[in-house]
């Protein structure tokens, strides 16, 4: 393309090259100890399985106090997600739209959730969600982590409404459509890549999360998350198993990133640029 | 845009609200109450004022901690805005290389962070891990669990790793918002690519910067997870940061009452910090303008 | 200051360009010289805008060569090719202020202080900014902000050349004339060759001394302002030259005669000899609104063609009158004093103004140097 800015251009991807060995170093080796036998591991360094075994996957596979992790986690994560979307669109399009009374504090209080140190908050919210019965449900954990992808996808659906013209608004009243009608066949087709992207978000943090989730819940609804710090706890350290439990969950994030990598690059602007 | 006032906009706003509020101001009204208690048991509470204010602000521990906490905030941010602004820098614009690039990016932002404490905890070890192993085979005297230097360092190093992505991300979108006829006319005008960066790029950096900031700055001050499942706060203190020794005194200790009170200054602290950033950012580009 | 030529020029977006659509520019030789003027007039896609980033050097030619008086810069940058551009939209560095932007380019080249101060001083009130030289560009308005791209493309005395990129498209309709008129009187206070794209055809009329048409790619004609409306040398220049454009009416050539539906048009010797060389059956006439006569006198009479008016629309001192001949419609301008109404009306196509187009280029004409 350009003449200038070719030259040089190799030295550029050598530095990104060598971040990028930096990010996979660690999650190859994880990967590379999921597929050795325990014996292996401790016996030495091999930088690929000489005994290469699927036994650490089998075992979580076939024990359901360990399968039912994921099925928890992706419970409430998903739960998570419809909540965040069903009342973060009207909310955002409040913003994006209107001006009421304390529009701007209630912005800003809504981002300073995220601000709050989790670690002293955990008791109260224990108390307070076992006291309305919903201790050990999933539904427990995807209201908590409402407080913090609620306000981040409110804010991200604004970015992207406000680029959306008023008159499409206008025009679509004056067909003579209601609110609600108009809402849903008009306007929420045209924000796509943005409700993708809140998606995206929403699952980023109530997947990644563990304190509240580990708090919340104890036996029905527990997090594979905090399945795997138990396990390490209790039966010494099964290296081998926590290693493929590691990879069982990135899995999930891979698949997500790959369905909205087209949108990424503006999803991170916050639909701001 | 012109927004047009309307009250009833409010009922679209309701559900967050309440929602919101149902996660966030009870617990915060929780811990306020803890604060100004002595608490023995369940049942058993005395009106304290603001005697654990006062014990905290003298609090040596917390004193320490908190300076760790500065400490290691600032070295994140020193470290991870460069960096993530050069890895932005040098991404591909378009092709499979970008889409590659922006999805090994990612990758460790998707990672459950305890999983991600998980991952360096292996990683870093002299005897089956391959980074400890490899600093070891290169003579270096190094062992995250003994060493507290050492076990900073790894600490530091995994929150680079895990986080720098973020920043890299969000610079990146921004610089996907300059149109190329920035760069034509910057060629055109012969700068040189200091210039191009310092005139073009930077100036439109500075919005997606400020977010980038904002949240690694938070999110480093509260950061819990990670260090502990990687050092557990040790050797020694030298890993264990606001978050941890917070919620050892409250859940180890049962000191709620401290605990609280401390807890509420450390929200005031991060609360204050990121106003004061954002409103100075905000108000430099006004004064410039 | 240099002559700019270009050698078999091509250029395709694609690595392996396949067929000919698959080329933004088709090849082209072309020659602009030291200290002109010129146009590069088009419709947009027809590029323009390629041609003229590959003349700085922001893009390299797939094949051919690009000389500055006589060496090739092929492989060198903008910078090297010491080129001003302006673009389309303005690009201002938005932290700086106006002065900074215009000293930006001198800077760059490590220009004395006072040189800098004194050109910045200059170009800026050739431009207007005078008043606004202290404020940060990004607060100005859109105008504004093209006037500082203007003015830095300006600013550096000894480039080879200035190109210009549709550069009024932003600019309001009575700032444009203002500034083109700047333009001219700078080109001819500087003897820079300067080179303005444009798809309006009084903007380049104005400004240049000659002017390029282009079309899918290649330069269709090339030719001073007059030669392009009284000779368009291809369809494309009668149709986008003018207004309205030329009317084209597809014929055949049978047995001698040049017909269209009943009638019958007489053409000259070179035009008929032209027909009976070609084996090509893609044949139009061409005649401009301008000059299409009313059948008055005899010997128009004679040749005279029946048509029918079906519409006509008064501009005050002239009208443009709507006329079926056969099944092919023309316009017809019509000057003060001359009557026409609607229905049936006798016109003539006056020989020295008829053109021939075989294969949509012009042919038959006298060859005259």
């Amino acid at each position: 393309m350009s003449i200038i800015r070719e030259k040089g251009s190799k030295r550029k991807a050598l530095g990104l090259i060598a971040y990028m060995v930096f990010v996979l170093l660690p999650i190859y080796w994880l990967l590379n100890m999921s597929f050795k036998t325990n014996e292996e591991i401790l016996s030495g360094l091999t930088l690929w399985p000489n005994d290469f075994t699927f036994d650490n996957y089998i075992t979580i596979f076939t024990d359901a106090s360990w399968y039912m992790g994921y099925v928890n986690s992706m419970t409430y994560v998903a739960m998570n997600m419809v909540i965040t979307l069903l009342v973060a669109l009207p909310a955002a399009y409040a913003f994006s739209r209107y001006k009421f009374v304390g529009d701007k504090h209630l912005f800003f209080w809504l981002l300073s959730n995220r601000m709050a140190p989790p670690a002293v908050f955990l008791l109260p919210f224990f108390q307070l969600y076992s006291s309305v019965g919903l201790f050990d449900t999933h539904l427990a954990v995807a209201l908590a982590h409402c407080l913090f992808s609620i306000p981040l996808a409110v804010w991200i659906l604004e970015g992207f409404m406000s680029g959306v013209p008023r008159e499409i608004d206008e025009t679509a009243y004056i067909d003579g459509y209601s609110f609600s009608r108009f809402f849903i066949t008009i306007f929420i087709p045209m924000i796509r890549s943005g409700i993708g992207v809140t998606a995206f978000f929403s699952f980023m943090f109530s997947w990644v999360e563990l304190l509240l989730a580990r708090t919340l819940t104890s036996v029905e609804a527990k997090p594979i998350s905090a399945i795997m710090t138990r396990t390490v706890g209790a039966t010494g350290i099964d290296w081998g198993v926590l290693a493929a439990a590691g990879v069982l969950t990135i899995i999930p994030g891979v698949l997500v990133i790959w369905f909205v990598r087209n949108h990424v690059a503006k999803g991170f602007a916050l639909g701001r640029v | 845009m012109n927004k047009t006032p309307n009250n009833k906009a409010w009922w679209l706003v309701l559900p967050v609200f309440l929602l919101v509020a149902f996660s966030a101001l009870i617990p915060l009204m929780t811990v306020v109450n803890y604060s100004v208690q002595d608490i023995f048991d369940q049942n058993t509470a005395y009106f304290v004022g603001i005697e654990w204010y006062q014990e905290i602000l003298q609090d040596e521990r917390l004193r320490e901690s908190l300076f760790r906490q500065f400490g290691f905030s600032f070295a994140v941010l020193a470290i991870e805005i460069p960096l993530g602004i050069f890895v932005a820098l040098t991404m591909p614009k378009q092709g499979w290389q970008a889409s590659v690039s922006l999805i090994l990016l990612a990758l460790p932002l998707l990672i459950p962070w305890n999983v991600v404490g998980t991952i360096w905890q292996v990683f870093a070890r002299g005897d089956i891990g391959l980074f400890g192993w490899g600093l070891n085979s290169l003579g270096v005297d190094y062992n995250y669990t003994a060493n507290s230097v050492d076990a900073w360092l790894t600490v530091l190093l995994m929150d680079v790793w895990h986080w720098t992505s973020l920043v890299a991300l969000l610079c990146y979108s921004g610089l996907r918002a300059i149109p190329e006829a920035y760069y034509q006319a910057a060629q055109i005008d012969r700068a040189s690519s200091w210039s191009i960066f310092r005139y073009i790029q930077m100036p439109k950096l500075k919005g997606v910067l400020v977010i980038a900031v904002l949240l690694r700055f938070m999110d480093s001050f509260m950061i819990y997870t990670e260090p502990f499942v990687l050092t557990g706060g040790g050797p020694g203190s030298s890993t264990t940061f606001l978050s941890q020794t917070l919620a050892q005194m409250a859940i180890g200790q049962f000191d709620l009452g401290p605990a609280a009170a401390f807890s509420l200054i450390y929200f005031l602290i991060v609360l204050l910090l990121s106003w004061l950033f954002f409103t100075t950012i905000t108000h430099m580009d006004k004064d410039k303008s | 200051m240099a002559e700019i030529v270009l050698n078999n020029l091509a250029h395709s977006y694609l690595p392996n360009p396949e067929s000919e659509q698959e080329f933004a520019l088709r090849e082209l030789t072309h020659r602009w010289k030291q200290g002109g003027a010129y146009a590069l007039l088009g419709p947009s896609g027809c590029g323009k805008s390629t041609l003229l980033n590959i003349i700085s050097g922001l893009l390299q030619p797939s094949q051919g060569q690009v000389l500055f008086d006589g060496n090739e810069v092929n492989e060198l940058s903008p910078k090297e090719r010491n080129i001003a551009q302006v673009f389309q939209f303005p690009v201002v560095y938005g932290g700086m202020t106006v002065f900074d932007n215009l000293a930006f380019p001198l800077r760059n080249i490590k220009a004395p202080k006072a040189q800098i101060k004194q050109k910045v001083q200059e170009v800026a009130e050739l431009m207007e900014l005078t008043d606004v030289l202290k404020k940060k560009a990004n607060n100005l308005s859109a105008d504004q902000k093209q006037k500082i791209s203007m003015a830095r493309g300006l600013v550096r005395e000894d480039v080879s050349a200035i190109l210009f990129d549709e550069p009024l498209t932003v600019i309001d309709p009575h700032l444009k004339w203002k500034l083109r008129r700047k333009l001219k009187q700078i080109h001819e206070q500087l003897n820079i060759t300067m080179l303005y794209v444009t798809h309006d055809q009084l903007e380049a009329a104005t400004f240049a001394d000659e002017i390029a048409v282009m079309y899918q790619g290649k330069i269709v004609q090339f030719g001073t302002p007059q030669s392009l409306f009284e000779k368009p040398n291809h369809t494309f220049v009668g149709y986008f030259i003018g207004s309205p454009g030329m009317n084209f009416i597809p014929v055949s050539w049978e047995q001698g005669e040049c017909r269209f539906g009943n009638q019958t048009v007489t053409l000259t010797e070179q035009q008929e000899a032209a027909l009976n060389a070609t084996p090509s059956t893609n044949l139009k006439i061409g005649i401009r609104p301008e000059f299409v006569q009313l059948a008055t006198s005899q010997e128009r009479i004679e040749h005279s063609l029946q048509a029918e008016c079906i519409h006509i629309e008064d501009y005050g001192t002239y009208s443009l009158a709507t006329l079926m001949l056969d099944e092919h419609k023309i316009i017809m301008r019509v000057e003060e004093g001359e009557r026409i109404a609607i229905g049936h009306v006798s016109i003539h196509f006056p020989n020295e103004s008829l053109k021939l187009y075989i294969d949509e280029y012009l042919a038959g004409e006298v060859v005259s140097e």
